[in-house]
C-alpha cells in the first residue's frame, strides 16, 4: 500500500495534505481496504468546526461503519461533494479522493501526526501476528 | 486486561485463502475469508452467475442406528419422519422453553443414519447438547463428523452448469433440498447436495478434509466456473445474500432468547408431531394467542444504515426492539434490515424510526423474503 510521504496520519487511519492553513484530510489506503466496498459516507458541512482527535462524521462500507476523527482542529471550507454519489471513489484511490478541507486552528497540531514511515510501521503492526 | 486466547481454528483451504490474499477474520474462533475479492462483486457474482465458499467451518453430525429417527424426532422439531432417503429438510434444536439451541438441515442418508448440518459457532455445545439430549436412547450412536468434511458451497444460476463439469452426476435430477452420492473431481462417494444459505439455486459438496484435496478441488471449480466469471466469495457476501433471502442466522435472528414463532418460523415446527423438545412451550405461546413480538423486514426510507444492535422505535418515540441485521443491499440496491418489533407494529408499510448515531432515520416494514429468485420458466 502506498502513503504519500508528503501526507501525514492518525492512528485512526485519516490522512492530511496540508498547502499554506488549508488541510486536505482523507482515510488511508489501509483503512479502504480494511473497510471494503464503502457505500456512504457521512461528512459536516461546509462552515462547521472539527476538533483534533475527535469524531466528524463517518464511513460506511457493506458490512461495516467506521467514525472519522478529525486530525487537527479547524473550520470546514469545503467538502467533497462527488461523495455522494459515488462513496467507492474512496476504495478506488484513498490518497487523491479528498473528504473535506479545513482552515487550520493550529498549524502546530499537524506536527504531531505520524509521518508516512510512522504510519507505515504503525499499521505493520497492526496487522502483523 | 488478561485474556486466554484459543489459536484459531483453520479450515483444510486456510492456506489457499492466504495465498489467494482473501481479507481473514475471526468468525467465532474460525480464521475464515470474509472479503476474497470485494463483498459487492462477491454477492452480484452469486446472484449473476456462481460463487464458490468455504464452508467447512460448519459442524455435521451424524445419529446412527435403529433409534435414529425416534432421536431426530425428539431432537428437532420438523417431522423426519416425512423424510425419503436423499432428502433434506431445514429445521431447528429447541431448548424446552422454544427458543434455538441452533438451527440445522437435517439429512436423512438412510433408514438408520441422519446426518444433521449445525453451525460453525455453536458446534460445541451443539454436540453436548445432542449427546446430553438423546444419547440415553437406544439404539442410536452419536458420532460428530465436523473435521471429516470439506464442505464447498457452490451457488448461483450457473452452479449446476460449473459444478456438472466436474461430475457424472446428472445434477438436473437432483431436486431443490434433495442430495446423492457421486463421484465429483475424481473423488468416490461426494456427497452432492443441492441447498445453500444464499437465496439462488446451488450445491454443497463434502469431500475429505485433508488439505491437497481440499485445495484441488477448490481450484477445479474456479476453473470450471471460469467462464461463468466464478468468484471465491467470503462470509461477507455470505451474510448479505442471506439477509437478502431473508434467512436466519445463530446470534442474530434466532438464539436461545427468542423462540420459534417470534422468528417466523413456525412452519417448520411441527406441533402435530407427538412430542419434541420445545414442543410444549411453543404450544403455550399459541394458546396464548401467538408471540408478542414478531421479526419484520425493514427497509430504510431516509439516508442511513441500520446495523445490527441498533434500537428500533415507533414514530411516536417508543421503544419498539432492536435491529438484527442490517445492512446495505447490494443486489436490491436499499438499505434493508431485519428486527423484532411488537405485533401491532408489523403491518406492511408501517413507518419506524431507526436510531442511527443519535439520529431518527425512518423505515419501513417491507415483506421478507427481500428478495425471492427468479422462477424458472423451462
Amino acid at each position: 500500500m502506498a502513503y504519500p510521504a508528503d501526507y501525514r496520519y492518525t492512528k485512526e487511519h485519516e490522512w492530511i495534505k496540508v498547502d499554506g492553513n488549508i488541510g486536505t484530510i482523507g482515510i488511508t489506503d489501509y483503512a479502504q481496504n480494511s473497510l471494503g466496498d464503502i457505500v456512504f459516507v457521512e461528512l459536516p458541512k461546509v462552515g462547521d468546526s472539527v476538533e483534533a482527535t475527535k469524531s466528524f462524521g463517518s464511513v460506511e462500507s457493506v458490512k461495516a461503519v467506521s467514525d472519522l476523527f478529525a486530525p487537527v482542529s479547524g473550520k470546514v471550507t469545503a467538502i467533497n461533494e462527488e461523495l455522494k454519489d459515488a462513496p467507492e471513489k474512496i476504495n478506488a484511490d484513498a490518497n487523491t479522493t479528498w473528504l473535506l478541507k479545513v482552515e487550520l486552528v493550529d498549524a502546530k497540531q499537524v506536527d504531531g501526526l505520524l509521518t508516512a514511515a510512522d504510519y507505515e510501521k504503525f499499521t505493520s503492526e497492526e496487522t502483523g501476528h | 486486561m488478561t485474556e486466554t486466547m484459543a489459536p484459531l481454528r483453520k479450515t483444510a483451504l486456510n492456506a489457499v485463502h492466504r495465498a489467494a490474499k482473501s481479507k481473514m477474520v475471526d468468525f467465532g474462533g474460525w480464521d475464515m475469508p470474509v472479503d476474497c475479492c470485494g463483498l459487492i462483486a462477491e454477492h452480484m457474482a452469486v446472484r449473476t452467475a456462481v460463487g464458490v465458499f468455504d464452508v467447512s467451518h460448519m459442524g455435521d453430525i451424524q445419529l446412527r442406528g435403529p433409534g435414529s429417527l425416534a432421536a431426530v424426532q425428539h431432537l428437532c422439531m420438523n417431522d423426519a419422519s416425512k423424510l425419503a432417503v436423499g432428502q433434506a429438510h431445514y429445521s431447528a434444536m429447541l431448548y424446552p422453553n422454544g427458543t434455538f439451541v441452533d438451527d440445522v438441515v437435517v439429512h436423512k442418508l438412510s433408514d438408520n443414519d441422519y446426518l444433521i448440518v449445525i453451525n460453525a459457532g455453536t458446534r460445541e455445545k451443539d454436540v453436548q447438547w445432542v449427546r446430553r439430549t438423546i444419547g440415553h436412547m437406544p439404539g442410536v450412536h452419536v458420532n460428530d463428523f465436523s473435521d471429516y468434511y470439506t464442505q464447498l458451497a457452490i451457488q448461483g444460476p450457473r452452479a449446476a452448469e460449473t459444478l456438472q463439469k466436474l461430475t457424472s452426476t446428472d445434477l438436473s435430477s437432483i431436486k431443490n433440498y434433495w442430495f446423492t452420492w457421486g463421484q465429483v473431481c475424481g473423488l468416490y462417494n461426494v456427497m452432492i447436495a443441492r441447498t445453500g444459505y444464499t437465496g439462488e439455486d446451488g450445491f454443497e459438496i463434502y469431500i475429505p478434509s485433508d488439505e491437497p484435496t481440499s485445495a484441488r478441488v477448490w481450484g477445479e471449480v474456479l476453473e470450471a466456473g471460469a467462464e461463468f466469471g466464478i468468484l471465491a466469495c467470503g462470509l461477507g457476501a455470505r451474510n448479505t445474500l442471506r439477509l437478502e433471502a431473508g434467512m436466519a442466522l445463530y446470534g442474530h435472528e434466532i438464539s436461545d432468547t427468542i423462540n420459534v414463532l417470534e422468528a417466523g418460523l413456525g412452519r417448520y415446527a411441527k406441533l402435530d408431531k407427538p412430542e419434541f423438545v420445545g414442543r410444549d412451550a411453543l404450544l403455550e405461546v399459541q394458546a396464548a394467542g401467538g408471540p408478542g413480538r414478531k421479526l419484520v423486514g425493514l427497509e430504510m426510507i431516509e439516508r442511513g444504515i441500520g446495523r445490527d444492535g441498533y434500537a428500533v422505535f415507533s414514530i411516536e418515540g417508543k421503544r419498539l426492539g432492536d435491529i438484527t441485521s442490517g445492512s446495505p443491499s447490494p443486489f436490491l440496491k436499499k438499505n434493508i434490515a431485519m428486527a423484532y418489533v411488537p405485533v401491532e407494529y408489523t403491518a406492511l408499510d408501517t413507518e419506524v424510526a431507526v436510531e442511527i448515531r443519535g439520529q431518527m432515520v425512518k423505515a419501513k416494514v417491507v415483506p421478507l423474503p427481500f428478495y425471492k429468485r427468479p422462477k424458472k420458466t423451462a
